[in-house]
């Protein structure tokens, strides 16, 4: 399974521009796509992986646009399935690299039962979703990530679902890598993006995107130079949760329920903080909750566990088994049977 | 063992034989019925056979819903069909025999087991307070009626087993099974052999393997000592060619016929299904498979699954999904998918009575339509049906060679009679089944030019297959129109055009890799009827006995349903009239009245079972006289 990962040294050396297509990209001027798009192809000369080993797999949506612009294998699918198809590549050749990019309305309306049940079973695929909470490519209707009350083509009264958590569903179905990041948080995504192709396992990446068009600002309360530091905070490994423009405010229990604080006041230390810890689920439940305005919204990899066995290594691991166990496969003593009889 | 030599000169010979063994679906009627036809297999009958259960896993006990059935035909003749009319029924509860009654010939043959007759189970049953059929006189005139009392001699024999009431109880089918061995002079030793290693080796319950061959011998010495059977049959062994054989069902002929491809294509096979009947039986079957290199995927719903086959066959491997009608049209989307991105694919679809859930356990060929235009837009691909269980083998593999030849998808239309339904199969030497080439393109393949992921072979039209991996061909595919050649996305108006064509010029082309359409009987003539899929058994056994009484019919039956055999148009234009039987309201007809603007008289039953020989044959018959 590992005959495709190499050592970096002995790899070509690639540039983003290796993984660049002759294909113009045609977002929309200022789309947060584009941001994605350079984050990528930058952080992939960077890992340990042949270019012919990638594979780009998307649905439909502005975001599935994606493979076409990446100088790798690459497949632009029918619109929820991205990851279906996606587990069918890895299952055929575990030696590939797969990525899928997506939407919100791809991951989690039209294709959110695959969203379920490939974070489930735990297939080493990486995911990227693109959260703009809006549909782009059918002009702005509202999307499975919208705000209750999102006034659009189809809502011109105001949506009346309520929006689902992407972080809490990860949660629910034991992903075993999930990140989020922004879209104009480069440095943040690149290393979140190395990290997610390195895990062996579901990676799930949510991304704040910016549809300039049809739903601009949308993420602005945790994207902007001013809101960042204030509305979103970024958890580190083994570090203790702590934010804010000037780093003064932290996050601890309160009678089991995560509480802002700040660190002096009271005599609050950064000893009464949680200490973030990317190998507990239990974590990574509250991270699902914590949400914009009563709390900081975490930012980078909320949850990492490496130790569960793939999808795919285990089901290579069941032919492997049968293959020890039979010897020899015999087509011929397969297709007579074992009660087979002779005719003179 | 009991011995033969007592009764020998009172047993009568008979051609063939066709057996019922019906009640509760609880019962082990499967078993039984299985069992007494892989001992007539080993006899050297040829023979058919026809499960026949309900959709409910356990409906309640003793209802007519609840009846499960299977019968078998046994012949020393050439036989295609599990037979129309009931020689022998064995019922095991009135429910059982209510339901089934009607299809035995007069004076059949009617063994029940009378014990199971109760007020009670009467009533379930919907039989009238105080009426019971075993003594209703029309009953007994219209028909050798046998009673036995099953429940009670299989107690009394295993009385002193130290066994509880509920395994004993257990055992009754094995009595029934016994008394119908007895009855056509069969050999226990083959069930014998099989309770051994089923309970005692298996299931590690040697006592249970031991009280069910105690109830078969029971049954056996009833039948003997009891004298009250008319006579004992014999049906002598069937005249086959040598070689060696052994019994097959569709669905199991399917699943070995996919492993023999992927064997000869050195290729794995991706098999991702949702579990569906009457096509779970091939994911069953591949999923033992593993040795073999087959991964099967137990996908999250049918749109997973064939998305999941779609990506493994962009991946290289062999990408195959199963299902059966309802599958089929959530499939759509992504068939259409397939076709434009022009990778191998194989769809089986094991059709079943509908629309909707329909009757999920019963048999229809009316998916045809549905294969051949079920997609939007333009979007043809290739449709193969076998037409016998052993035939889905040939098929199967027709199926994938055409795919990777082709780089399209396939849809393989089984229904759920040939896929449930067995008969005795010469098996082929593997050494003897054309291997299916495949290339994948490499980086030196194109030193002189540019690699296009769309250039067509100019012959087959088909575009290279290059897998990822494979470096150097790094390439997009999509859902998007592509450009001719490069692949690339085009919105290009002669582009689509083009493409359109291309794709239809591509499954068209496929005719010239398959065989012609052969013609029994005169190659022309006044009537030919045309046949398609599972309907070949009946049709051909139909057409037998048209014949026999002094018409002149030819046949000609498709396996090739997209694109049509090449000679087709010629064949069917030597005829003054084509008959078309088929288990839908005349799809086929519809699709050769289209093409090839001639009439076609349909012969059209639709009620989730296969075609009654009697009724084709007086439907043809009425054609051939007028």
């Amino acid at each position: 399974m590992s005959a495709t990962e190499s050592k970096i040294s002995e790899l070509p050396i690639y540039t983003a521009k290796d993984f660049t297509t002759d294909q113009d990209v045609r977002w929309c001027p200022g789309c947060g796509d584009y941001a994605v798009l350079s984050a990528v192809r930058k952080a992939l000369p960077g890992i340990a992986r042949k270019r012919e080993d990638y594979v780009f797999v998307s649905g439909i949506g502005c975001a599935a646009r994606f493979p076409y612009y990446m100088e790798t294998y690459g497949m632009h699918s029918i619109h929820g399935r991205a990851l279906a198809v996606a587990t069918g590549v890895k299952c055929a050749n575990p030696g590939l690299e797969v990525c899928v990019v997506s939407g919100d309305g791809d991951l989690f309306s039209i294709g959110g039962n695959h969203t379920i049940h490939t974070m489930r079973r735990n297939v080493d695929i990486t995911i990227l979703l693109l959260n703009n909470k809006i549909y782009g490519l059918t002009k702005g209707q509202y999307s499975p990530t919208s705000e209750t009350g999102k006034i659009s083509p189809t809502s011109p009264a105001g949506s009346i679902d309520y929006p689902i958590n992407p972080i809490a569903i990860a949660v629910a179905t034991g992903c075993t890598f999930i990140a989020r990041s922004l879209d104009v948080d480069m440095k943040g995504m690149d290393a979140i993006i190395k990290r997610a192709m390195a895990h062996r396992g579901t990676s799930f990446v949510e991304v704040y995107q910016d549809c300039n068009i049809f739903n601009h600002k949308a993420w602005f309360y945790a994207s902007q130079k001013d809101t960042m530091p204030e509305n979103t905070i970024k958890v580190e490994h083994g570090k203790p949760l702590i934010f804010g423009t000037d780093r003064d405010k932290g996050i601890r229990f309160n009678n089991g329920r995560p509480e802002v604080v700040l660190i002096g006041q009271n005599g609050i230390t950064e000893a009464d903080l949680i200490v973030h810890d990317e190998t507990d689920m239990f974590l990574a439940s509250m991270y699902a909750q914590m949400a914009h305005p009563e709390f900081p919204e975490p930012m980078g990899i909320l949850h990492a566990d490496p130790t569960k066995p793939t999808y795919n290594d285990l089901l290579y691991q069941q032919l492997e088994e049968a293959k020890q166990k039979s010897g020899q496969p015999d087509l011929q003593a397969l297709i007579t049977g074992n009660e087979s009889w002779e005719v003179q | 063992m009991p011995t033969d030599q007592a009764i020998e000169n009172q047993s009568t010979t008979l051609d063939s034989v066709v057996i019922r063994f019906c009640g509760d679906s609880g019962d082990g009627m499967q078993l039984t019925g299985g069992q007494f036809t892989d001992t007539s297999a080993l006899f050297g009958n040829d023979f058919a056979t026809f499960p026949d259960f309900p959709a409910e896993i356990r409906a309640p006990k003793g209802t007519t819903f609840g009846v499960s059935g299977f019968q078998v035909h046994l012949s020393s003749e050439s036989i295609f069909t599990p037979g129309d009319r009931v020689n022998a029924m064995i019922a095991m509860n009135p429910a059982g025999f209510k339901v089934n009654l009607e299809d035995v010939e007069p004076g059949g043959i009617v063994i029940v087991n009378e014990d199971e007759f109760t007020k009670g189970n009467l009533s379930k049953c919907g039989y009238l307070d105080g009426y019971n059929p075993l003594e209703d006189d029309e009953i007994n005139n219209k028909y050798a009626l046998v009673k036995v009392p099953m429940s009670r001699l299989t107690k009394e024999s295993l009385a002193d087993s130290g066994m509880g009431a509920k395994d004993v109880n257990r055992c009754r089918n094995m009595f029934a099974l016994g008394i119908a061995y007895w009855l056509y002079e069969r050999s226990l030793d083959h069930t014998k052999e099989y309770l051994v290693k089923k309970f005692a080796e298996k299931k590690g319950l040697p006592e249970v393997a031991k009280i069910n061959i105690r109830a078969l011998e029971a049954g056996y010495y009833f039948g003997e000592t009891a004298e009250v059977f008319p006579a004992r049959y014999r049906v002598p062994k069937a005249k086959q060619e040598p070689g060696t054989y052994r019994q097959i069902s569709g669905n199991e002929a399917t699943v070995l016929g996919l492993v023999t491809a992927a064997q000869k294509a050195s290729k794995p096979i991706v098999y991702a299904s949702y579990p569906i009947t009457p096509a779970s039986g091939v994911f069953h079957g591949l999923a033992h498979l593993k040795r073999f290199g087959i991964k099967t995927i137990q996908s999250e719903d049918e749109i997973a699954a064939i998305c999941t086959a779609i990506g493994a066959s962009f991946a290289g491997d062999i990408g195959v999904t199963g299902t059966s009608g309802p599958g089929l049209a959530l499939k759509g989307e992504a068939m259409g998918l397939a076709l434009m991105l022009e990778l191998p694919l194989v769809i089986v679809n094991v059709q079943r009575a509908g629309p909707a859930t329909g009757l999920p356990t019963k048999t229809e060929q009316a998916d045809l339509l549905q294969a051949m235009y079920g997609r939007h837009c333009e979007s043809p691909l290739i449709i193969v049906a076998p037409r016998s269980p052993s035939d889905c083998f040939n098929m199967a593999i027709e199926a994938v060679r055409l795919a990777v030849e082709f780089m399209t998808p396939v849809i393989y239309l089984s229904d759920g009679y040939i896929a449930n339904g067995a008969e005795p199969w010469k098996v082929p030497s593997v050494g003897d089944i054309p291997t299916i080439n495949i290339t994948h393109p490499k980086q030196e393949d194109f030193a002189d030019g540019e690699f296009l992921p769309y250039a067509r072979d100019p012959e087959t039209l088909k575009r290279p297959w290059a897998i990822p991996g494979t470096p150097g061909l790094e390439h997009r595919v999509g859902s998007l129109e592509k450009e001719a050649g490069t692949g690339n996305v085009s919105y290009d108006a002669d582009n689509h055009d083009y493409m359109v064509r291309m794709r239809a010029k591509k499954v068209a082309n496929a005719a010239n890799s398959i065989p012609l359409l052969e013609v029994d009987g005169d190659p022309s003539g006044d009537v030919l009827v045309l046949g398609w899929g599972g309907t070949f058994g009946s049709i051909t056994t139909a057409i037998n006995e048209v014949r026999a009484s002094g018409h002149s019919v030819s046949y000609a039956h498709l396996q090739y349903l997209n694109p049509f055999p090449s000679n087709t148009e010629e064949v069917l234009g030597s005829f003054k009239k084509v008959v078309i039987p088929e288990i839908n309201l005349g799809q086929l007809s519809t699709l050769i009245r289209s093409k090839y603007l001639i009439d076609t008289i349909g012969i059209n039953i639709v009620k989730g079972k296969p075609f009654r020989v009697e009724t084709l044959v007086e439907r043809i018959t009425e054609v051939v006289s007028s």
